[in-house]
């Protein structure tokens, strides 16, 4: 089924506006103070790039991304930063935030370039119109079964991954005796 | 008209980003969650990928990323909340025992 | 036909048992702080030589048996080295050359063993003396009976290793000790010659399809291998080595001071021993050097020349001694003459060389006799007053000494070729072919002038010592007063060799002097089968009239007579106390015309400030700087390094993306499309 000209003006423009939506939302987080604003704006951030993964035909990570990362990673964050009662004194006296990250930002630059560089010798013929992907692809059913006949070995080993996360986590956590 | 550059050029800069943060930043949150920026970045190449070349792999890659990061961000936090108690202090700068 | 005997090891072997014996003796004794029994070890230290000389008789009668063209006996007594193409044995060759040297060596060693019995009585390391005696013997006799040219330099090296032990025996003064490392030394750089010249031949005969052995028999058989060019080079590396062992110009300077030694060890060693080595090797190779056209003409050259400088040297000397020895340098001049002009003589004429061989050998056993004769003869002298050696504190001995004053006054007259005692055969047949040389090349002619007028030369200072020493007033009442002759056990020597000096020289009768009666050219023909290059061929050798032998032998005769005239006159009659002529001339000769200090200068200091740099510059400045200041420069390098080492994570993060940086840039630059 060959997309419209209209629905193919709209990819472009949702592509854009969550293109804008996850760099600024990154940008914002590095450039706060108080670690609170930072970690909401990341939650932004993460947002716009669920979107994103919509749009690449991966529905299951949009919402994994929505449901794990921004939902449970994100909250653990903030929970962690209220408890520990984040003050202003707390925070590093001497950062001249825009200054650093400014400073920073000029030395990836380079970093930057060569990513762009390598881009550009990339093949680019292909868009999303003329790559049709099966209509099932990246829906649950299809990763999953994907998922637990290829790559099996892999999702076992990270679910004992979270197991040792869990148990490193208490020891870590727990009174010393 | 969307092309996979269009897409990887966005990985690109939010990797920028994240790597920006973790150089310049100082307080022990922040830094954290730049190094949170930079994993999506990456799944995000890994999601383009895997569309432009109609393989699942990258998904599957993405999702092992996303457990693993939850973990990761467990661990990584109760380190944190011990530091703040050990230190009282935030700052990346003052944990340098490892010097020498 | 090849003849074997197992005698001939014994020769070497006996005079090496003694020293061994004596050597552990002494060290026994030395551990209990005593010396060893002076009976026992004279009785050793003479039977060693007696009975090798007793050995070397009966094998010289053995030899006589034999017909002329067999006449060798040889032993091999064991394989020593078999390296690829290198073939050595340790063998012995017994033929009328060894057998006439070992006869001279064990001969008058052994008086000179009986002697030094009397004279060493007094001293302290009596035994010790005799084990390195003993040890020179035997190294000695290895180096004249080895069948092949590395056994014959392992005799040499021994012979060059006891004269050090021998000349630095009294060790304690240090001019002693040096005098007798300057031996060594010495000794060491002809060495160098003498290797050169082994593997010379033996790689050119390796190169040039013949069989690569340094054995005497071997290489004269392939004698024909050699073209003239490489004869001439394997000879004068060879005579190097000669020209250091047997004291040759420039190569001289040790023999003067190894006088530091005590006086029978300058008997044996200094004058009749060790330094004709060089003569014996150059008769030995005398094939080699009749093949080049030059060399023999270089050796007889060099002869004349130290012949004539020793002389000048040895009027202006005060040191009994070190007129004795300026003596041996020139008379082993004469030596090198008489080899020297064998070989040009073989070269020009086949067949020629072999009698003129002879004549040099002819003079080395002469001057065996009564140059030991003299220096025994010395040391009684020195004996008698004391331990003093300076002839102008002597004179008017005579009276006190008469044995020591008639058999040196034997030695005297035979050194400066008074007939009919044996120096003036001797000398007499190398004047007359240094003249027939002439007839040749007129500028042979020379060597023939230098050898008449340093006869003359001799006469005069061998005549000066003698009438300062013994004639006149006494110059130093004290030691005149204590002065007294020597103990039969010192003086039997010298009657023995004084009887020699008569009698030896008729060995060698020339033909014009035979008249009818005696036998000629005993010594010649004996040594003939030895020394023989080529057979006679048609040509011959020039010889001049019987008027022209009678007129030279006159004219040599005249010479001696004149020289002795000039001393009487001068130092005889008058009795001066000091030494009349102080002329500039007179000083520079009493300094040896300053070759040791030229040595000094242009040699030593030189090599002093090379190893003076080498110490500093290099070693110091240079290579220990290096070594300690490589981990210096590492530990700078680490400070440096160092620095990445922060502690702080982020410092490390940033480290981390710049070798993300390089990695993205080898795969940019690398990327196919």
């Amino acid at each position: 089924m060959e997309p419209t000209p209209f629905q193919l003006g709209l990819q472009s423009v949702l592509f854009g506006i969550l293109a804008l939506v996850a760099v600024a939302g990154a940008l914002v987080t590095i450039t706060r103070r108080h670690p609170l604003p930072a970690a909401l704006s990341l939650v932004v951030s993460f947002i716009g790039l669920a979107g994103l993964y919509a749009l690449l035909s991966a529905p299951l990570l949009a919402i994994l991304q929505i449901l794990v990362y921004a939902g449970a990673i994100m909250a653990l964050v903030i929970f962690v930063i209220m408890l520990l009662n984040v003050q202003e004194s707390d925070l590093p006296v001497n950062e001249n935030v825009g200054k650093s990250v400014a400073l920073a930002l000029a030395a990836i630059t380079p970093v930057l370039l060569i990513f762009l560089a390598i881009l550009g010798k990339l093949p680019n013929d292909q868009t999303l119109a003329n790559t049709p992907v099966p209509a099932d692809f990246g829906t649950i059913e299809v990763l999953g079964k994907f998922l637990y006949t290829n790559y099996l070995f892999a999702f076992e080993s990270v679910a004992v991954l979270l197991t040792v996360a869990l148990v490193g986590v208490v020891i870590l956590a727990k009174r010393r005796i | 008209m969307l092309t996979m550059s269009h897409f990887l050029f966005v990985s690109a800069v939010l990797f920028t980003i994240g790597v920006a943060g973790v150089l310049s930043r100082k307080n022990l949150f922040i830094v954290f969650l730049s190094i949170e920026i930079i994993l999506n970045a990456v799944n995000l190449s890994f999601v383009t990928f895997a569309r432009f070349l109609g393989q699942l792999d990258g998904q599957i890659f993405t999702f092992l990323v996303i457990a693993v990061a939850a973990a990761e961000a467990a661990i990584g936090l109760a380190i944190v909340i011990l530091l703040f108690k050990n230190k009282e202090s935030l700052n990346v700068d003052d944990f340098k025992l490892m010097k020498e | 036909m090849e003849h074997t005997s197992p005698l001939i090891g014994l020769i070497p072997l006996f005079p090496l048992l003694t020293a061994a014996l004596i050597g552990l003796m002494t060290l026994f004794f030395a551990h209990k702080g005593q010396g060893a029994p002076k009976g026992l070890v004279s009785t050793l230290a003479v039977a060693g030589p007696l009975a090798s000389f007793l050995v070397s008789c009966v094998l010289f009668f053995q030899l006589r048996a034999l017909p002329e063209a067999e006449r060798a006996l040889t032993q091999t007594v064991f394989p020593w080295i078999h390296v690829g193409p290198l073939q050595i044995d340790v063998s012995f060759l017994l033929d009328p050359l060894s057998a006439m040297m070992i006869l001279m060596v064990t001969g008058i060693g052994t008086l000179i063993h009986l002697y030094s019995v009397g004279y060493m009585s007094h001293d302290r390391g009596f035994s010790r003396y005799f084990a390195y005696l003993n040890l020179f013997m035997f190294s000695m006799l290895v180096l004249v009976l080895g069948s092949s040219l590395p056994l014959m330099f392992v005799g040499w090296e021994g012979v060059g290793l006891c004269s050090y032990l021998l000349i630095g025996f009294w060790f304690s003064d240090i001019a002693k000790a040096n005098a007798g490392n300057k031996a060594f030394i010495a000794n060491r750089v002809g060495d160098f010659g003498f290797l050169l010249g082994m593997f010379f031949i033996f790689f050119f005969l390796l190169n040039n399809g013949g069989t690569a052995s340094l054995d005497f028999a071997a290489m004269k058989g392939q004698a024909a291998l050699f073209t003239p060019f490489a004869a001439t080079v394997a000879a004068l590396l060879l005579f190097v080595g000669a020209m250091g062992k047997s004291a040759q110009v420039p190569l001289h300077v040790w023999l003067a001071d190894a006088m530091a030694g005590p006086t029978p060890v300058s008997a044996l060693i200094h004058a009749a021993t060790m330094v004709t080595a060089g003569v014996y090797m150059v008769a030995r190779m005398g094939f080699m050097f009749a093949i080049s056209p030059s060399a023999g003409l270089v050796v007889a050259s060099i002869g004349a020349l130290t012949a004539i400088f020793a002389a000048t040297i040895a009027i202006a000397q005060s040191d009994i001694k070190k007129v004795l020895a300026y003596s041996t340098v020139s008379q082993l001049g004469y030596m090198f003459i008489g080899v020297g002009l064998g070989a040009y003589f073989e070269n020009i004429v086949a067949g020629a060389g072999a009698a003129i061989f002879a004549v040099g050998m002819f003079h080395v056993f002469t001057h065996a006799f009564f140059k030991a004769l003299l220096f025994l003869g010395s040391g009684s002298v020195i004996h008698a007053c004391h331990e003093e050696q300076d002839i102008w504190k002597m004179g008017g001995l005579k009276a006190k000494m008469p044995i020591t004053w008639a058999t040196m006054g034997i030695g005297t007259l035979a050194i400066a070729g008074i007939p009919p005692l044996a120096g003036f055969f001797s000398k007499e047949a190398i004047l007359t072919n240094a003249f027939i040389a002439g007839h040749y090349q007129t500028w042979l002619y020379g060597i023939y002038a230098i050898a008449l007028v340093t006869s003359g030369l001799t006469a005069f200072y061998m005549f000066r010592m003698f009438f300062l020493t013994f004639h006149g007033k006494p110059r130093d009442q004290h030691i005149h007063d204590h002065a007294h002759e020597s103990p039969l056990i010192m003086t039997f020597p010298l009657m023995a060799l004084a009887l020699g000096t008569v009698v030896v020289g008729f060995l060698n009768v020339p033909k014009v002097l035979s008249f009818g009666f005696l036998p000629t050219d005993l010594f010649a023909t004996w040594l003939e089968p030895s020394l023989k290059v080529a057979e006679h061929g048609e040509a011959h050798m020039f010889h001049p009239t019987a008027t022209t032998d009678f007129i030279l032998m006159a004219v040599a005769i005249g010479i001696s007579l004149v020289g002795i005239g000039f001393a009487y006159a001068r130092y005889a009659k008058p009795t001066p106390a000091t030494e009349p002529t102080k002329a500039l001339w007179w000083e520079i000769l009493w300094d040896k015309y300053y070759v040791d200090e030229m040595i000094q200068a242009i040699v030593i200091e030189p090599i002093l400030k090379l190893s003076g740099f080498l110490r500093k510059g290099v070693d110091e400045d240079g290579l220990d700087y290096v070594v300690n200041n490589t981990p210096k420069a590492y530990a700078g390098l680490s400070n440096a390094v160092r620095v990445i080492q922060t502690g702080l994570v982020r410092s490390y993060a940033y480290l981390m993306v710049l070798g993300m940086f390089a990695i993205l840039l080898y795969y940019y630059l690398h990327l196919a499309k």
